[in-house]
């Protein structure tokens, strides 16, 4: 509950219409006391009375009320949504915002199917509460006080006989409480296992479909939905062994209340009009104890579900500006490794181990190594994706740590090697990075990448939208996007990921002959798997096994290192005596 | 992300506004196979029903007949029968609702399964064009729509029914002309509910697709986040979801503006009844020709008439949120299946591997053909190279042998048979297909590489993975093949994640194989070794290979090679190598570093 103590704080910048909701309620709650007034009017002033003015009179009376009543009515529901709605916004709004900033960490572990059911269902739960389950829960506890100080003021005897059921009613909310919220939670986590299937399922359809897997995906799902239907059955048992209850409990309150008041009536200590009346008054009293059935299943449901928002909200990013963080001033380009180790969350092995080294400002460095060596571990430690393990990494002298994120980040242009574009048009997707660019510095950068040519071929030209919805793009096309992306940043520090592994070679050879100029006063990082593109880096590093096993130009390494030279080889192999007279010609 | 999607098919849904009654209809058809149940809900509302009347009813016996003559015995009899009414209230209400749970929460559970099945059975195309996020919306928000009214609303909307019938029959009952003049303002609320049900519903619409546009916005996002971060772009994005997210709030405070204003219309609607009754029955009562208690037993009943009224109303409001939901549902459920087996489509028997493509066109959309005319054959055990610039249609080339899309033109066979005539599970489960993105799932190694095959045995798994030189890193990570890997198998390196899909390949043993740049993110060591071992692998099977590196390529027995949708030349590697063409000039590129081995020669093999 103390979630939902918390998502309530989300209510107070909407206080005002959450009051005048509340105001309204009471409001409508108080004209459905007046029209009993009127129909008395009707029957005891005109029917009786044969005053026709009478029954006038009472028949616009009530229409009045009809109205008023209507016009709160409508307040009561219209505002109280607005006031939930609002709520939901500023959660969903506070979560994409936590999501956003959450380090790659993070990520590498969430699963997104789980991510979106936390934003849209539970805050969804919450809400229902928010909106008209708190405004339900003060109007049943105001009338649930107010009708007890009326019972007691009629016979305080009576009442003391009646509210004996209260205590039971406590005992059931409190034991629903206890066992259904953990049920809620459940459901809710279910429902996310199943988001996950889904959304697995829609991401991976081409391997689903290129292994004829749609059964066996049928099958999975059908296991998480059975899950799902399991977990919602036994929340629907626990509802329905608890309402009717408390709907019983009411109904003893009547119960006794006959019987001992009859008693009473029998043994002359109470009238017969008292007991009627007492009786009719217990209904009101009943009302607001229904009412709280009700709003417990709400409140319960939306408890769990608070929990497992606050849960995202106060997940810990790794990596977020230190408090003193200052701005990384405009660099030069000079990026140090010192002694740095790095390990991934829940692996048993550094994927960086003592890595030292350093670019100059200017220099192209390549990465190279085998699979799953840790080149892309490198290269996500310059722009800080993770925080290193120890030692550090440095860019002009700054430990990337101590500057922000924002100032480090805007000054490197980086290519992932996983290329994800977004839908859009091919501008928007150029222009990510930097949404106020020119036409003419994205056909710039587009240009460099290769890309300008098969962009105008595509029907809108850069207006062209791509991705779910749009114009489908090879994977070289898409990468090639991706670098004119990180180009228009106009970075100090480029890194290239492996950025051109779906680029035909003749392609690459022309993005690398137009990027030589670019590249100039820009330190540059480049992980590639042909050599061809990385034969002439100003500083090659070797990786095997999480360490940089030599480091030097290509030739330096050719004469010193044996992995290297074999990588070399595994390219050229078994060319050699076609190749001469083929190779005479280009060169 | 960008704003703007595409599903909006505003005439479309307007059409649909017609079809409200066949919405119900349908919806109401997936609780057929639950009638017995229902019959049973039915039959304890009425307990229930009954239950709630004979409560009052015995607390006034016990007042005229007991209390008021002082009559214990009698008091403490009527009293266990009163607690007994109650106790079948309790038990009547508890078996009903968890019944009426028990059948709603299995429908939902059946239209989630329907809504999944059909999303497997839809091609490629439709996902090219819809939003993962959106088609998720519609299987839990949708879907979860119509849970508030089946779990609750129909069973009030019963017993609301009910109570309303007997009121009225009571009414009429008790003097006719003034019932008839009091229900007179029954079919003015009909038709009032029929214009709020189809405000109701278009604004509903509106929620319903606002939240289908932040599902889609969210997931895109969340999948993206990495570049988002990269590029510094966290907070234009969270400006635009922001966009979205007031969209749908704003969607939500409209249509309750006018669920809002329906209640109070009703409760007007209602007040006239009682005027009239007020009126009417009082002239007929100063007229004498009806009693003054005829006129206060109405003025009680016309009361009570409200509440049944107003609930079934409101159900009917919230069914609109249902049934906008619903239609979405549906509009995904009838979505025509464009690669579906053709009537009477063969199980293609055992694949020799002979592939043919005879005049084939094809266009992902119509303005912009990909492929023209490509003709191809590919005898069985051949290996077919593909090669071409980015964009030629290589990988267009291995999509139409998988029929992941259908041809525009000509027709695309295997050992004779045109794959549209094949059953696509007889067809594709004979495919072994590394795509360029090698997508994993979570799970284990193992469960990934034995996604093809799951009947594989831990050997043959850990074979495959051999072969396609895995094996050794598996064993490196923490719980080898029983790791389990994040989603897209996200705790891998990219170069490993494709050594995984090349296994995952190997292992389903396929009649063809393609591979589309499956190694592209592999170290060319690596590479090479798995070239070795791909070499007996391929033996007696038809392989497509499409790479950029083309020593990959050298070995193949025939290369095509693809320029803006043409089959521009093929031959072998040492043919095109002597025509001195695209090929041949592709290849210079890639060896450009010649001069270096020449300086080097020690390192030549």
């Amino acid at each position: 509950m103390k979630s939902l103590r918390r998502a309530l704080k989300y209510l107070f910048p909407y206080w005002t219409t959450a009051s005048a909701a509340f105001l309204s309620l009471v409001l409508v709650s108080a004209t459905n006391l007046a029209s009993p007034q009127f129909l008395r009017l009707a029957i005891d002033g005109g029917v009786v009375g044969h005053q026709w003015s009478a029954i006038l009179w009472a028949a616009g009376g009530l229409l009045g009320v009809a109205a008023v009543r209507g016009v709160f009515t409508f307040l009561q529901g219209y505002l109280s949504e607005k006031a939930s709605q609002g709520v939901a916004y500023d959660l969903r709004n506070e979560i994409y915002a936590k999501l956003q900033g959450l380090s790659f960490s993070y990520h590498d572990q969430a699963q997104t199917g789980q991510l979106m059911t936390r934003v849209t269902s539970d805050v969804e739960m919450v809400r229902q509460f928010i909106g008209q389950g708190f405004l339900q829960l003060m109007g049943a506890l105001v009338m649930l006080a107010g009708s007890s100080l009326v019972l007691f003021v009629m016979n305080w005897r009576l009442a003391l006989v009646s509210l004996t059921i209260i205590p039971g009613i406590l005992l059931v909310f409190a034991r629903f409480v206890r066992n259904v919220q953990p049920l809620f939670r459940q459901v809710q986590q279910k429902l996310g296992a199943l988001n996950t299937i889904l959304q697995e399922n829609l991401a991976g359809v081409r391997v689903v479909k290129a292994f004829a897997r749609e059964q066996h995906e049928t099958k999975r799902f059908g296991r998480a939905n059975a899950d799902l239907l399991a977990e919602n059955i036994r929340v629907t048992r626990a509802l329905n062994t608890t309402f009717p209850v408390i709907f019983f409990f009411g109904n003893v309150g009547t119960f006794l209340v006959v019987w001992y008041g009859g008693n009473e009536v029998i043994g002359g200590s109470l009238s017969l009009g008292q007991l009627v009346a007492f009786n009719a008054y217990l209904g009101f009293l009943m009302f607001p104890i229904f009412m709280l059935g009700m709003i417990m299943a709400t409140m319960t449901r939306a408890g769990a579900s608070a929990q497992r928002v606050f849960e995202v909200l106060d997940a810990e990013s790794e990596v977020q500006d230190r408090p003193d963080a200052g701005p990384l001033p405009a660099i030069q380009g000079r990026v140090a490794f010192e002694d740095v180790s790095f390990r991934y969350a829940g692996a048993e092995h550094d994927a960086l181990s003592h890595v030292s080294f350093a670019a100059e400002p200017g220099q192209t460095v390549a990465v190279v190594g085998t699979t799953g060596a840790g080149k892309s571990t490198i290269i996500n430690l310059i722009p800080r994706f993770y925080d290193v393990r120890s030692g550090r990494a440095t860019i002009d002298g700054h430990d990337v740590r101590e500057v922000t994120l924002e100032s480090l980040r805007s000054q490197i242009g980086i290519v992932l090697q996983e290329t994800v574009l977004f839908s859009g048009t091919i501008r928007e997707n150029i222009a990510y990075g930097a949404p106020e660019a020119t036409q003419e510095e994205v056909e710039a950068v587009a240009k460099i990448s290769q890309a300008h040519e098969f962009i105008l071929e595509q029907p809108q030209g850069y207006d062209t939208r791509i991705g779910e919805g749009g114009v489908g793009l090879s994977g070289g096309q898409m990468q090639r996007i991706a670098i004119a992306r990180a180009l228009l940043l106009n970075p100090k520090v480029l890194i290239l990921d492996d950025s051109t592994s779906s680029v035909d070679a003749e392609t690459e050879y022309q993005i690398q002959q137009a990027m030589d100029d670019l590249m100039v006063g820009r330190t540059s990082f480049i992980v590639a798997q042909r050599i061809s593109t990385v034969r002439n880096a100003g500083k090659i590093l070797l990786l095997d096994g999480a360490h940089v096993v030599a480091q030097g130009t290509h030739e330096e390494l050719l004469a010193t290192n044996h992995l290297y030279g074999e990588i070399v080889s595994s390219q050229l192999r078994d060319d050699s005596h076609q190749q001469s007279a083929t190779f005479a010609v280009d060169s | 992300m960008f704003g703007g999607h595409f599903q909006h098919q505003a005439s479309i849904r307007e059409e649909k506004a017609a079809n409200g009654k066949a919405v119900v209809g349908r919806l109401l058809g997936y609780l057929a196979p639950y009638r017995l149940r229902l019959v049973v809900v039915l039959l304890l509302t009425l307990i229930g029903a009954a239950s709630a009347a004979g409560g009052p009813y015995l607390v006034g016996r016990a007042v005229d007949s007991f209390i008021a003559v002082g009559d214990r015995t009698g008091l403490a009899i009527n009293m266990l029968l009163l607690l007994g009414v109650y106790l079948a209230g309790l038990g009547a209400r508890m078996l009903q609702g968890y019944l009426m749970g028990w059948v709603g929460q299995n429908t939902l559970a059946l239209l989630r399964g329907k809504i999944f099945h059909k999303l497997q059975r839809l091609s490629l195309q439709y996902f090219d064009k819809h939003d993962a996020g959106d088609l998720m919306s519609r299987l839990v928000n949708d879907v979860d729509t119509i849970n508030n009214l089946l779990s609750m609303g129909l069973v009030q909307a019963i017993s609301g029914a009910l109570s309303l019938t007997g009121i009225l029959l009571a009414m009429f009952g008790l003097y006719w002309p003034l019932a008839l003049a009091a229900s007179s303002v029954i079919p003015v609320m009909l038709i009032t509910t029929n214009l709020f049900a189809k405000m109701a519903r278009r604004a509903f619409r509106k929620t319903r697709e606002t939240i289908g546009d932040v599902s889609a916005d969210l997931q895109e996002d969340i999948a993206g986040i990495k570049v988002a971060q990269a590029f510094n772009r966290t907070g234009l994005n969270q400006a635009r979801f922001a966009q979205r997210n007031a969209a749908n709030r704003d969607a939500n405070v409209g249509a309750t503006a006018i669920t809002s204003a329906f209640s109070p219309t009703m409760d007007l609607l209602s007040t006239v009844a009682t005027i009239i009754v007020v009126t009417f029955g009082g002239y007929l009562a100063m007229e004498g020709m009806v009693t003054i208690g005829l006129v206060v037993a109405f003025l009680g009943y016309v009361q009570q008439f409200f509440w049944p009224i107003q609930q079934i109303s409101q159900i009917y409001t919230q069914a609109q949120s249902a049934m906008a939901g619903a239609e979405r549902i549906f509009d995904l459920l009838d979505t025509e299946e464009d690669m579906v087996d053709a009537a009477g489509a063969k199980t293609i028997p055992h694949i020799q591997g002979r592939v043919v493509f005879e005049k084939v066109d094809f266009a992902y959309d119509p303005l912009h053909p990909v492929l023209h005319r490509v003709d191809l054959a590919a005898e069985p055990g051949q290996t077919v190279a593909l090669v071409g610039p980015t964009g030629a249609g290589k990988t267009t080339v291995a999509n139409l042998i998988a029929r992941f899309y259908d041809v525009t033109g000509g027709r695309v066979t295997i050992d004779g048979m045109n794959v549209r005539d094949a059953s696509l599970d007889s067809l594709r489960s004979q495919l072994g297909i590394v795509p360029q993105n090698s997508f994993l799932f979570s799970g284990t190694v193992a469960d990934n590489i034995r996604y093809g095959q799951l009947e594989a045995t831990d050997e043959e798994v850990e074979q495959a993975a051999r072969l396609a030189n895995a094996h050794d890193f598996i064993l490196r990570l923490p719980q080898g093949y029983d790791t389990v890997l994040g989603e897209r198998g996200n705790s891998l390196s990219q170069g490993q994640r494709q050594l995984v899909a090349f296994a995952r390949a190997i292992l389903a043993n396929p009649r063809i194989l393609i591979l589309d740049e499956a190694t592209s993110s592999v170290d060319t060591r690596t590479e090479m070794l798995i070239q070795q071992a791909l070499e007996q692998l391929l033996q007696g099977r038809t392989s497509f290979v499409i790479a950029h590196r083309l020593s990959t390529i050298r070995n193949a027995d025939q290369v095509l090679v693809i320029d803006e949708g043409r089959i521009v030349e093929r031959g072998t590697h040492d043919q095109l190598l002597e025509q001195g063409g695209l090929y041949a000039d592709l290849y210079r590129r890639q060896f450009r570093d010649v001069e270096e081995k020449a300086a080097t020669p020690s390192l030549a093999s």
